[in-house]
This record gives C-alpha cells, sequence and structure tokens, in this order.
C-alpha cells in the first residue's frame, strides 16, 4: 500500500467519522467540531492527490485546500457566532427536536 | 461599435457590479440602498445585452488572468448559464425594489436589518452569477460556498429564535453537503488531475472511482438542493425569514446546486449515469412533488405553505434525469430549464406578496386571514396571479414548461411521471385555492390600512412577467439549448 494511498483512505475514514459525528451528537459545538473534522478528512485526501505521482508533489492541490480552510474557517465563525446568538435567544446550546407547530 | 458589443465579456459584469456594490454599502451603511438600487437597475441590461450576444454570437469562454485550463478559472456564457442569469436579473430586480420599502427607516431593529440586508444580498446576487458562468468543479465549490454564507446570514436577519435555530439547521446541512461535494472533487482531481468540465467530460471514464465522486457529489448537491427526503432544513428556514429573504432563497438559490448537478449529470458524467440511477433521482423527485404538495395542503401558516410549495417544486426539476434520453432529452432540458426560469419569478412574487399581506395583516395565519376583502383582496389576488405559474394553467410560463415535460415523458414512453405531474398540479390547484377561498369568506374584518406602493407594484409586475413568459417562451427555449450539454429538436407529440 504506497503512502498517499494510506493518506488518503484516513481522509476518507476522518470524513465520515466527522459526518457520523454530526449526526449523533446534539450539542452545537460538538456539531460544529465534527463538520471541521470531516473537513480536515477532505482537506487530507487532497494533500494525499498532491502525492500521487512519482517527483515533486503537484502544487494545485495545495492551493485547493488553502482556499478550502478559508471557506471552512468563514463557515466556523459564522456557526459559532449563530451558536453564540442561539444561546443568548433561548437558553440553549442544541436545536429544538422538532419544529414547534405555529 | 457592432464588434465591441458581441466581442466585450458582458456577463462578467453582472458578477463585478454587484460584488462592488456589496462592499460600498457595507462601508456606507448609511447609503447602503443607493449601490443596491443603481445594481439592481445595471444588472438586467448586463444580463439582456449577454443574451443578445448569445444569440447573436455564440456562447464563449473567459479565461481569467490568462491562466488557460487545466490550471486557470473559465467563466462559459452559454445557454443554461444565461436563463439563470435570466432568473437572477428579474428575481433580484424584483427583490430589490421590494426591499427599498419593505425596512422601513422609523423603526430601529428594522434600521439595523437593513444596514445588513444590502451587503449581503449584493454578495449573494455577485456569487449566484458567478457560479452560474463558472466552467470548473473547484470554482463552484467555492462560489456555491459564497452563495451558502450570505444566504445562511440572510435567513438569520431578524435574530428571532426561529431564524436562528433555521440559519443554523441550514448551516450545518450546508456544511454537509458542501464536504461531500467537495470529496468527490478530490477524487475526481486525483484521477484525472483538472477540475475543468469542459476537458472532463472529454477524459471522464464510467469506473469505480467516476461513479464514487458522482455519488458523493451528488448526495452533497441534493442537501443543497433540499430535495426529499433532504428538504428537512428548508421549510423552517425559508419561512423564518424576512419576506426579501425568502424570495431570494426560494426563488434564486436553490437554483445554483441545482444547475451544478445539471452540469455534471448531462456534461461531465453522462456516461457514468446508468437508467437506474436516473430512475432513482426521478423517483426522490416524485416523492418531493407529492409530499411537499400534500405538507402545504395542511400548513396553518401562508409563508410555510409557501416554503413547502417549493419543497414540491423542486421535485419537478429532477424529473429531467429519468425524462432526458433519447430523441425526448432537449424537450426535457428545454422544459425544464424553462421551469427553472418560470418557478423563480413565481415563488418570488408569492414570498413578496405574502410579506405584503403579512405587514398589512400582522400576521400570517390562514385561519385569521378569512374575509379578507379590500386591500388584501387586492393582495390575494396577486398571490393568485403568481400562483397561475406555479399551477401550470395556461399561458403561464409554468404551463409552457410541465407541456414540455409531458411531452418527453409521452415521446419516452413513461406514463407514470406523467401521471406524478398531473396530481402534482392537481394538488397545487388545492392549497392555491385554499388561500383563495379565504377571501369569499364573509366575515367582520376590521378595516386594515393600506400598503405602502412599492410593497404592491413589484410582485405583481413579477407575477405578470411569470404569466406573460409563457406567451414568449420561443427565446427561453432556444436560449436554454445553446451550447447545452444536450442538443436535439424539440418535440410536441400532443399536437400530431
Amino acid at each position: 500500500m504506497s503512502l498517499p494511498l494510506i493518506y488518503g483512505a484516513a481522509g476518507v475514514a476522518l470524513f465520515f467519522l466527522g459526518a457520523y459525528a454530526l449526526f449523533a451528537y446534539a450539542h452545537l459545538l460538538r456539531k460544529i467540531l465534527a463538520a471541521n473534522i470531516m473537513g480536515s478528512g477532505v482537506f487530507m485526501v487532497f494533500i494525499a492527490m498532491a502525492g500521487r505521482t512519482p517527483g515533486a508533489p503537484d502544487p494545485v492541490p495545495h492551493a485547493m485546500v488553502l482556499t478550502g480552510i478559508v471557506v471552512t474557517v468563514a463557515f466556523t465563525s459564522v456557526a459559532l457566532a449563530l451558536a453564540v446568538r442561539i444561546a443568548r435567544a433561548s437558553g440553549r446550546a442544541h436545536l429544538p427536536e422538532r419544529e414547534e407547530e405555529p | 461599435m457592432t464588434g465591441a458589443l458581441l466581442t466585450h465579456p458582458w456577463s462578467l459584469w453582472t458578477i463585478v457590479i454587484p460584488l462592488a456594490a456589496a462592499c460600498l454599502s457595507f462601508l456606507f451603511p448609511r447609503r447602503a440602498p443607493l449601490p443596491g438600487i443603481i445594481t439592481a437597475l445595471t444588472v438586467p441590461l448586463f444580463v439582456a445585452t449577454a443574451v443578445y450576444q448569445l444569440l447573436q454570437a455564440g456562447p464563449h469562454t473567459q479565461v481569467l488572468g490568462g491562466w488557460h485550463a487545466p490550471l486557470g478559472i473559465t467563466l462559459r456564457t452559454d445557454g443554461p448559464a444565461l436563463i439563470l442569469l435570466l432568473t437572477s436579473g428579474l428575481v433580484g430586480l424584483t427583490v430589490s425594489l421590494y426591499a427599498l420599502g419593505y425596512f422601513t427607516t422609523t423603526d430601529q431593529q428594522e434600521r439595523r436589518q437593513q444596514r445588513f440586508f444590502w451587503p449581503l444580498w449584493l454578495l449573494l446576487w455577485g456569487a449566484c452569477n458567478a457560479l452560474f458562468l463558472s466552467g470548473d468543479l473547484f470554482n463552484l465549490y467555492v462560489t456555491l460556498e459564497l452563495v451558502t454564507l450570505s444566504s445562511i446570514a440572510l435567513a438569520a436577519l431578524n435574530g428571532s429564535s426561529a431564524a436562528l435555530d433555521g440559519a443554523m439547521r441550514y448551516l450545518l446541512a450546508s456544511l454537509l453537503g458542501s464536504l461531500s461535494y467537495l470529496l468527490g472533487v478530490a477524487l475526481i482531481y486525483g484521477a484525472y488531475s483538472t477540475v475543468d468540465l469542459a476537458l472532463l467530460g472529454h477524459i471522464v471514464h464510467a469506473d469505480d472511482l467516476s461513479r464514487a465522486a458522482l455519488a458523493l457529489m451528488t448526495v452533497g448537491l441534493l442537501v443543497k438542493t433540499a430535495l426529499f427526503p433532504l428538504h428537512f432544513w428548508l421549510p423552517p428556514a425559508h419561512a423564518s425569514a424576512p419576506a426579501p429573504v425568502s424570495a431570494l432563497l426560494s426563488g434564486l438559490v436553490v437554483k445554483a446546486p441545482l444547475l451544478i448537478l445539471f452540469r455534471l449529470w448531462f456534461e461531465v458524467f453522462p456516461a457514468t449515469a446508468t437508467a437506474g440511477i436516473t430512475h432513482l433521482l426521478g423517483i426522490l423527485g416524485c416523492g418531493a412533488i407529492i409530499w411537499g404538495s400534500l405538507m402545504a395542503l395542511r400548513q396553518q401558516r401562508l409563508k410555510l405553505l409557501v416554503a413547502y410549495s417549493t419543497v414540491a417544486q423542486i421535485g419537478y426539476f429532477f424529473l429531467l434525469f429519468p425524462l432526458a434520453r433519447g430523441e425526448a432529452a432537449a424537450t426535457a432540458w428545454a422544459g425544464v430549464l424553462f421551469l427553472v426560469l418560470a418557478h423563480g419569478c413565481g415563488k418570488a412574487a408569492m414570498f413578496l406578496v405574502t410579506g405584503t399581506i403579512t405587514r398589512v395583516a400582522g400576521h400570517d395565519r390562514l385561519s385569521d386571514l378569512a374575509g379578507a376583502g379590500g386591500m388584501l383582496g387586492a393582495r390575494l389576488l396577486v398571490f393568485a396571479l403568481a400562483a397561475v405559474t406555479l399551477v401550470g394553467l395556461p399561458p403561464s410560463s409554468g404551463f409552457i414548461a410541465k407541456w414540455l415535460m409531458i411531452n418527453a415523458a409521452i415521446v419516452t414512453g413513461q406514463w407514470w411521471y406523467l401521471a406524478v405531474i398531473a396530481l402534482g398540479t392537481l394538488l397545487a390547484s388545492g392549497y392555491v385555492l385554499r388561500v383563495l377561498s379565504l377571501a369569499f369568506i364573509e366575515s367582520q374584518a376590521p378595516a386594515l390600512p393600506a400598503a405602502p406602493r412599492i410593497l404592491r407594484w413589484p410582485p405583481l409586475a413579477l407575477a405578470i412577467v411569470a404569466l406573460l413568459l409563457g406567451l414568449a417562451s420561443f427565446h427561453p427555449v432556444v436560449l436554454s439549448l445553446v451550447d447545452a450539454p444536450i442538443s436535439g429538436i424539440i418535440l410536441l407529440e400532443m399536437v400530431r
């Protein structure tokens, strides 16, 4: 098994681990963390792709990961801001189970 | 002069102007509506010029910074992109005008909302237009994230507990969708060393890796498009946002991931998509039509009713996958893309007029709207006009679109899809008539104040545009097929 393949498989595993946690936990911080782990998994797959050919690594996936990190940071900050607002407005750190019937 | 008219990249201005205006309205919050309105008045002109250019000189691609594919970013102006740009131009102009009147400056909370609405909406507009023109998988990812981030912020705009919960649900669902999409992009890049759609279309072959990548990207985009049964985040987010925002989310934003799906399935992976999988998407579409319509029928609030109707209408778009085959491919393609335009205008008009009703009556509970004569009755008439397109009565644009889809179903011999389209139409007229019947109930409703003009005319104008588009459907139908991944003739089985 080649090194890029191991990293790639680990990345996919992290992705699905994060996806599981996103559904399994109710606490918003845990959900946000889970999404970040999913993102890290995807970035790891990209980085592994950079080393798929012998010789110097392909720089394009690195550029994509940098862009991806910027996007994830933006998403995480918006998610955290929303979570804080939800906690302030309702005292909850999780989403309501079911939409309240109007 | 004509040379410049035909060669200048007009469509690029539909990205540059909203983004520049977004920065200006963020920097000068007191004057925020001014750059917004200038944008709203100029972007449709550039879209119209780009349409003229496409019909006269054919599609063109623009290479940013002189870097060519596979490394650079290409922006493509083709028929499908322009149908979406037309939608964004029409919906954007109307919603911008409406928003001028919706956020009054006397109330402090609304002044705050207005300050944030304009930069976010202009950012959303620029990002949508950029997405429609993007020609590579990664640029589509970035623009899709820009669209989603600004939509989430807009959905949370009024700061109510329901809006915050809806926005959070929207955010988490979107994150799941976009990361799944991005993982698919990573696999594709690893296998083919490019993310350019046109190049990929030539070199992708149907192996397990392509299938896995297509599955990951498709599931991600289905979450973002809110296709049944992944629609759970849409009704709360769309129904708890301020009216102009709901109109944008339903009329424009759900179409962004949809266009990526169409490009993927028909341009990049036509060989990978098997008949069974296209039927699976078709069945999910049927489920969306029936479930969404039934849920719309039993809603007690007007805004939720309109939001569930979006869930139902999204289902129609997915009938393209099973219907676009053989000689009916072009017919189904033109029908669905025209429906995207029709639904954008009709649904935005419905949400806007719902906003006016809510503003005038102070609530949107259906049971208390009974006996809505006078001022409210006229608003319900506008609602009905917009709904004509949604139900698909002639001569509206929705009618022509569904007619083309029904023809494709007949030509390909897939009667069951025809039955679902017909059932969906019946259910849609059911929930629309339920609203309209309120106007005819006799009751002693207190006199209501008149809505300002700016809240009355834009939804009416958009509803009329959606209605009359059906009479001028030739040009959009031709446009949708220019440089589309599907070509062929439009078959009209019913006139034979």
